[in-house]
C-alpha cells in the first residue's frame, strides 16, 4: 500500500515505513537507545530528502522518549535539576546547530555535514562500546578481578558555577553539563537523534552521576531538546512530516514492546557487544558511500 | 520568386486549414493520501474541410509540462579522500516534469527550427544562461539523465497512435513524486516537421483533502504545525505505554 507523504512529496510504501519503524522500536526496547541514529540513515536510503528525515526523526523521538521518560517519572530516577542544567545547555546547541544546518544547506553541504557527523560519531562510540563489553565480558569469565576504581577528583571540580544537585549527589560546577547539553543539542539538530549515546556515557564518566539516574535525565533532556529542535526546523524549513512521523511512530511503538521482551533473555553485555556491532556496521555503510566513487556525480538541489 | 512564393502559399494553406480538436480523460489532477502516480490519456482529431494532403507527413506532438522552477546542480569530486560536492551550476528554470510523445522519430516530425522556437524537445525546455563553469552542459545533461532516471522526463517516440491522419492519442504516466502546480499539455501538429497548428491546455495538480490541509498548514502556519506535530508525537508515546501498561497487567 503507497501512502504519499505531503511534505516530503514522495509516495511510499505504508508498511517499509511501519517495518523501519518497528526495527528500530526492536533495537530501542533491546538496547534502551533512542534509536535516531538508525532512522535517519534507512529514511535517507528509502529516498526522503535528507532535511526532511532530519527533521521528522527528532519528532519520531519526541515520541519514543517521553514514553520511556514517564516510566522514570514513576520510578523518580529522574534529577530534574541537572536535566535542567543540561536542558539549557541544550536548547543553545539546539539553535547553534539548527543555524550551521542551513547555511550549509544554503551551500548544498548538508548531506555531507551529516553523513560525516554520523562516521565519525557512530565510529568512535561504537569501537569503545565494542572494546570496553569485550573487556567485560573477559573478566566475567575471570572471576575476582580488581574492577578499576573510578577517579573521584578530576579537572571537572575545580570549576567555578559549583551547584549541589541533590537527587545526584553531587556538588560540581554547572559549566561541564551545560557543555554535555550544548554538544548534545548540536548533534540533535545536525544528525536528527537524541543523543543519548554521547550523554550516557558523558554523564557517567565526566560528570560521574549515579547510573540509576543517568538514563531517566538524560530521556528528560532529550524530550525536551528534541521538541524544541522539531519546533525550529517546522517553523525555519517546514520539513517535519507528520504522516511519516505518525508511520513511524505505530511501528516504533509496537516493536519497542517486542524488543523489551527479548532484551529480558539476554545478558548485558551480549547486548552491548550487538549493539555495538550494528553501530559499525552503518558506520561503514556511510563511510563506504563516502570513500567509494559514486554512480551518479551529480545531484540536483533547490536553489 | 514570386511564382515559387505563391506556390508555397498554394501548398501551405490547405495545411494551415488543418486544425487540432482535444480530449483528456482527465481535466485535474488530485494527489491524495494514497496517491501512487496517474496516467492521462490525451486524445483528439484532426480536423480538416479539404481532403488529407498525400505529399507531406503529418505529424503530431504531445508534450506535458510541469511548473518551471529553478534548481542547483551539484557535481562531486574527490577532495582528500572522500567524495563531496565541489561545482555547482545554477540552472535557471527547468521543468517539474517534462513528457514528449510523438507519433513517430523526433527528426522526421519536427525541424530544428520549430523546436527552437517552440522549445519542444527536453533540451530545449531547460533554460540555463551565464554558468560561469566550462562543462555547464554535461550538468544539464546530468539534470535530464537524473530526472529521466526517477520518471520525470520522457521522450516517448513513437507513442502517439496516428489513424488515418485523423485520430490521435496517447497516454502519458505522471509518477507519484509529483510537484503541484498547473501542467501545460501541449499538442503540435506538423507536416513534414513544420509546426501548423498548436494547441494548449491546463491540467492543475494538486493535493487534496488532507494531504491539501497539512501541506498548507505546514507553510502559512508552520508554529501550528509544529506544536500539532508535537502533540500528536506525546499523546502517541504517552498513549502507546499506557495502552501496553494495561495489556501486560
Amino acid at each position: 500500500m503507497q501512502i504519499y507523504l505531503p511534505i516530503a512529496e514522495v509516495s511510499v510504501n505504508a508498511f517499509l515505513l511501519l517495518g523501519i519503524g518497528g526495527i528500530v522500536g526492536i533495537l530501542s526496547g533491546l538496547f534502551g537507545v533512542g534509536g535516531g541514529f538508525l532512522i535517519t540513515p534507512l529514511l535517507f536510503f528509502i529516498g526522503i530528502p535528507p532535511a526532511v528525515a532530519v527533521a521528522t526523526s527528532t519528532n519520531q523521538i519526541v515520541a519514543s522518549s517521553v514514553s520511556a521518560l514517564f516510566a522514570h517519572l514513576k520510578r523518580k530516577t529522574v534529577d530534574m535539576v541537572m536535566g535542567t542544567v543540561l536542558l539549557i545547555g541544550g536548547l543553545i546547541g539546539s539553535a547553534l546547530g539548527i543555524v550551521v544546518f542551513n547555511y550549509l544547506r544554503s551551500l548544498g553541504q548538508v548531506d555531507l555535514l551529516v553523513q560525516l557527523c554520523y562516521v565519525i560519531f557512530l565510529g568512535v562510540i561504537g569501537a569503545l562500546m565494542f572494546v570496553e563489553s569485550l573487556n567485560a565480558i573477559r573478566k566475567s569469565r575471570r572471576p575476582g578481578g580488581a574492577r578499576p576504581q573510578r577517579r573521584k577528583h578530576h579537572w571537572v571540580h575545580n570549576l567555578p558555577f559549583k551547584m549541589k544537585f541533590r537527587v545526584s549527589g553531587l556538588y560540581i560546577s554547572v559549566i561541564p553539563p551545560v557543555m554535555v547539553g550544548v554538544a548534545v543539542g548540536v548533534l540533535a539538530a545536525i544528525m536528527g537523534v537524541g543523543g543519548g549515546f554521547i550523554m550516557v556515557p558523558a554523564m557517567i564518566y565526566l560528570l560521574g552521576m549515579p547510573t540509576k539516574v543517568v538514563i531517566g535525565t538524560s530521556l528528560f533532556q532529550i524530550s525536551f531538546v528534541t521538541a524544541f529542535t522539531t519546533m525550529l526546523h517546522a517553523v525555519t524549513n517546514q520539513t517535519v512530516d507528520i504522516v511519516l512521523a505518525v508511520m513511524l511512530l505505530v511501528g516504533g511503538v509496537i516493536g519497542a514492546q517486542f524488543g523489551t521482551r527479548m532484551g529480558v533473555k539476554m545478558k548485558a553485555e551480549q547486548l552491548r557487544i550487538l549493539l555495538a556491532l550494528l553501530v559499525l556496521l552503518v558506520c561503514g555503510k556511510l563511510a563506504i558511500d563516502l570513500l567509494v566513487r559514486p554512480t551518479e556525480l551529480y545531484s540536483i538541489g533547490a536553489s | 520568386m514570386i511564382r515559387l512564393l505563391v506556390l508555397f502559399l498554394v501548398l501551405a494553406l490547405p495545411a494551415q486549414a488543418e486544425k487540432i480538436v482535444l480530449g483528456l480523460s482527465q481535466d485535474q489532477v488530485s494527489i491524495t493520501a494514497t496517491f501512487n502516480g496517474s496516467e492521462i490519456l490525451i486524445f483528439g482529431a484532426v480536423k480538416r474541410e479539404t481532403p488529407i494532403p498525400e505529399a507531406e507527413t503529418l505529424g503530431v506532438i504531445i508534450s506535458v509540462a510541469g511548473p518551471d522552477t529553478p534548481v542547483t546542480v551539484r557535481r562531486k569530486d574527490r577532495r582528500l579522500g572522500i567524495w563531496i560536492n565541489t561545482d555547482a551550476v545554477e540552472v535557471d528554470a527547468a521543468p517539474s516534469f517534462y513528457a514528449v510523445a510523438t507519433s513517430g522519430p523526433m527528426k522526421d516530425v519536427l525541424r530544428d527550427v520549430e523546436d527552437l522556437r517552440h522549445r519542444v524537445t527536453i533540451p530545449r525546455v531547460i533554460r540555463s544562461v551565464g554558468a560561469a563553469i566550462d562543462d555547464s552542459p554535461l550538468f544539464s545533461q546530468a539534470l535530464v539523465r537524473i530526472r529521466a532516471g526517477e520518471g520525470l522526463y520522457q521522450v516517448l517516440e513513437g507513442a502517439v497512435d496516428l489513424e488515418q491522419e485523423t485520430l490521435f492519442r496517447t497516454s502519458i504516466s505522471l509518477p507519484s513524486n509529483l510537484t503541484e502546480g498547473d501542467y501545460a499539455a501541449r499538442i503540435f501538429l506538423t507536416r513534414d516537421g513544420q509546426v501548423i497548428d498548436e494547441y494548449v491546455t491546463i491540467i492543475p495538480v494538486q493535493k487534496v483533502g488532507l494531504e491539501q490541509w497539512l501541506y498548507s498548514l505546514a507553510h502559512e502556519n508552520a508554529l501550528l504545525y509544529g506544536l500539532m506535530s508535537l502533540a500528536i508525537a506525546i499523546a502517541a508515546g504517552w498513549g502507546a505505554s499506557a495502552a501496553f501498561g494495561l495489556l501486560r497487567r
